[in-house]
């Protein structure tokens, strides 16, 4: 490159630089997109050989874990056999298959829920997850049901529990490790009200109603929180193991 | 300029860039073109013109097949013989049939300029003499144009593999062609790959390194995969693969099988339960288990069946049944008389506890606090106070007094 010199120069080396930026952003998009067109046909190839070449993949050890790792990296659910014949009696993969992705949604939204989900949030989840084959769509809140039975063996610790018109909720954390409570109590503490109302959950903890009601009898349940029907909008639920805090505050 | 022909702005294989300069306009022997301040980039195979930025987007430009040009000069001195010259001269050899249309149908001259308004680069025209006098299309394979029309002149067959490997590229044009021919080579392989599972299977490690690839620069970019909170967490669970997954198929009775399946289980859960507080639900440890196992699933009994088993073969981890009925895994440092020394621990900065207090202590639920409190009760290291206010715990003096 020849030299330049003066004003100008410096100018137009800037605007040279700009350019190149420029230039340098465009590549990087244009490569940003091709990419993402490669993990769309990446990820209908797995999906589609998931479905067909089960058994094959199955079969040959070190493939299947290769297998396992494209998956892993693109995001595709290995597990997606259909109905089948054997499913009708309840045997076979498809509902063990349901199972491990049932748990997984709950698992992956209980941060959000706290461990409860309607049935039909669940469905629509584990159907976007599970890929876009017409045969993911019909799968039925029946089949979802009849998965979530075969977990009844593992005690009450993921139980279904009706709520009426053909609705249910699935609730997958057992009470021994269900944090909301104390996620109550440490929302009263900071309160230093020593009550709290499920309004208050809804509002500052983002919860539903559901799940705010949940915790909050359960409290009851158990004679931790007094009921307190005399407030004119709402019922309030005092904490006696609070009444300290009140006292010395 | 009867030569030259339109096309897209691709290399074709075995192709590769040479040179670039700008500010660059085409003369039909004497006569001026409309073709003037354009870029032009030297391959080893053909000299493209197209407008500034035209070329790197691979749109239609001027290109001529450097087998026409047979020799070249630079055109003595500016107007006056200041400033060195400006033009380089293409003699070229008739048009040959078959090319593709170009900007003039008939031309009356035999050679081109091709005038630099900042003047020629030396680099440049070394370059161009040198690549005019390797002639590189005449040992590179044929291209698609070329073997319609040069079929018969062209003799070679030596497919350019040697080529490929040693490129050379420059400049950003050069840049951007590489990604694109990787692109291409990487979506090529990925169809090829995915056509049969036999293809798949020879292909496997090679797609492996593509499918991770993708996936880190999507994430690089974009943060994850996927905005889905389940195929996030999917793709992380199936990370955690087991290598070779036990089968019933590999055991002779049933409860070798078991016992294979506990040791596993063991060896895959240790971390986990150690990241997510030493406890967890049968039902979370079946999906995890499933997710690290692939395609070979097992049954909610065989792993109740194989958790049962964790004792026998000395597992840092127990099957424990809540009252309630829940079943969860559990580290043994989570077992009871770890519980109640930990607790009688806590008595230090306590004076006393209850399942409330304990639960925002330790972070556990208000329910096992209680069961924590209530196991150490048992084992004599604390005492009940049981009145109006609730059930507290305090610590049982008569041990301190022994010590």
């Amino acid at each position: 490159m020849r030299r330049r010199a003066g004003l100008g120069a410096i100018q137009k080396q800037k605007l040279e630089q700009e350019k190149y930026r420029e230039k340098g952003s465009e590549i990087q998009e244009n490569q940003f997109q091709q990419m993402s067109k490669q993990l769309e046909v990446f990820r209908e190839n797995l999906e589609e050989f998931a479905t067909k070449h089960k058994n094959e993949i199955k079969k040959n050890a070190q493939f299947r874990r290769q297998f396992q790792e494209m998956c892993a990296a693109i995001g595709v659910d290995p597990l997606a056999s259909g109905k089948g014949f054997w499913s009708v009696l309840g045997i076979g993969d498809f509902y063990y298959e349901l199972g491990v992705q049932i748990v997984e949604v709950c698992l992956a939204t209980n941060y959000k829920n706290g461990g409860l989900i309607t049935l039909e949030e669940l469905r629509t989840r584990l159907i976007a997850a599970r890929g876009k084959a017409k045969k993911h769509q019909e799968i039925t809140n029946e089949d979802l049901l009849a998965a979530v039975k075969k977990l009844r063996i593992f005690g009450n610790g993921f139980s279904v529990v009706p709520i009426g018109k053909g609705k249910w909720l699935v609730q997958s954390v057992p009470g021994e490790l269900n944090l909301d409570h104390t996620l109550v109590l440490q929302k009263v503490s900071s309160l230093g009200t020593a009550w709290v109302s499920s309004s208050i959950l809804t509002d500052d903890l983002g919860w539903t109603q559901t799940r705010a009601n949940n915790a909050l009898n359960y409290m009851i349940k158990e004679g931790l929180a007094w009921v307190d029907t005399q407030d004119s909008k709402e019922k309030l639920l005092w904490f006696p193991s609070m009444f300290s805090d009140c006292v010395s505050a | 300029m009867d030569r030259f022909e339109y096309i897209e702005a691709r290399l074709f294989d075995g192709e590769n860039y040479v040179k670039r300069d700008k500010n660059v306009k085409i003369y039909d022997g004497d006569d001026k073109t409309q073709f003037t301040d354009g870029e032009v980039v030297l391959t080893t195979h053909r000299i493209l013109w197209g407008k500034p930025g035209d070329i790197p987007k691979g749109l239609v430009c001027l290109s001529l097949h450097l087998y026409y040009v047979f020799f070249v000069e630079e055109e003595s001195g500016g107007v006056f013989g200041l400033g060195g010259p400006k033009r380089i001269i293409l003699n070229l050899s008739p048009a040959l049939p078959g090319k593709r249309p170009g900007p003039a149908v008939v031309s009356a001259y035999h050679f081109v300029k091709f005038s630099f308004k900042d003047g020629i680069d030396p680099a440049f025209y070394k370059a161009l003499k040198d690549t005019i006098a390797a002639k590189a299309w005449e040992r590179s394979l044929a291209t698609p144009v070329q073997s319609s029309s040069l079929a018969s002149t062209t003799t070679s067959t030596k497919p350019s593999v040697a080529s490929v490997n040693s490129k050379i590229r420059s400049g950003i044009v050069g840049i951007e062609r590489s990604i694109e021919e990787q692109q291409k080579a990487t979506d090529q392989s990925i169809s090829v790959a995915f056509q049969d599972l036999t293809k798949l299977m020879e292909k496997a490690k090679d797609m492996v390194a593509i499918s991770k690839a993708i996936s880190t620069k999507i994430r690089e970019k974009q943060g994850d995969i996927s905005e889905d909170d389940t195929v996030r967490f999917k793709s992380y669970l199936m990370s955690l693969g087991i290598d070779d997954p036990v089968t019933r198929d590999a055991f002779r009775s049933d409860s070798d099988y078991y016992m294979g399946l506990a040791q596993q289980i063991c060896d895959m859960m240790v971390a986990v339960l150690m990241d997510c507080g030493g406890i967890m639900s049968l039902a979370d440890v079946w999906c995890r288990v499933n997710r690290a196992r692939g395609l070979e699933l097992i049954s909610p009994e065989d792993l109740l069946n194989a958790c049962k088993l964790l004792q026998t073969i000395d597992a840092p981890m127990s099957l424990r049944k809540f009252p309630s009925g829940a079943c969860v895994l559990q580290l043994n440092n989570q077992r009871d008389d770890e519980v109640a020394k930990n607790i009688s621990g806590l008595f230090e900065d306590n004076e006393f506890l209850t399942p409330v207090k304990l639960s925002q202590i330790a972070n556990v639920s208000v329910l096992l606090a209680r069961e924590h409190l209530l196991i150490t009760e048992r084992l004599g290291m604390a005492c009940r106070d049981e009145s109006m206010e609730g059930l507290t715990f305090y610590p049982n003096l008569f041990l301190r007094q022994v010590t």
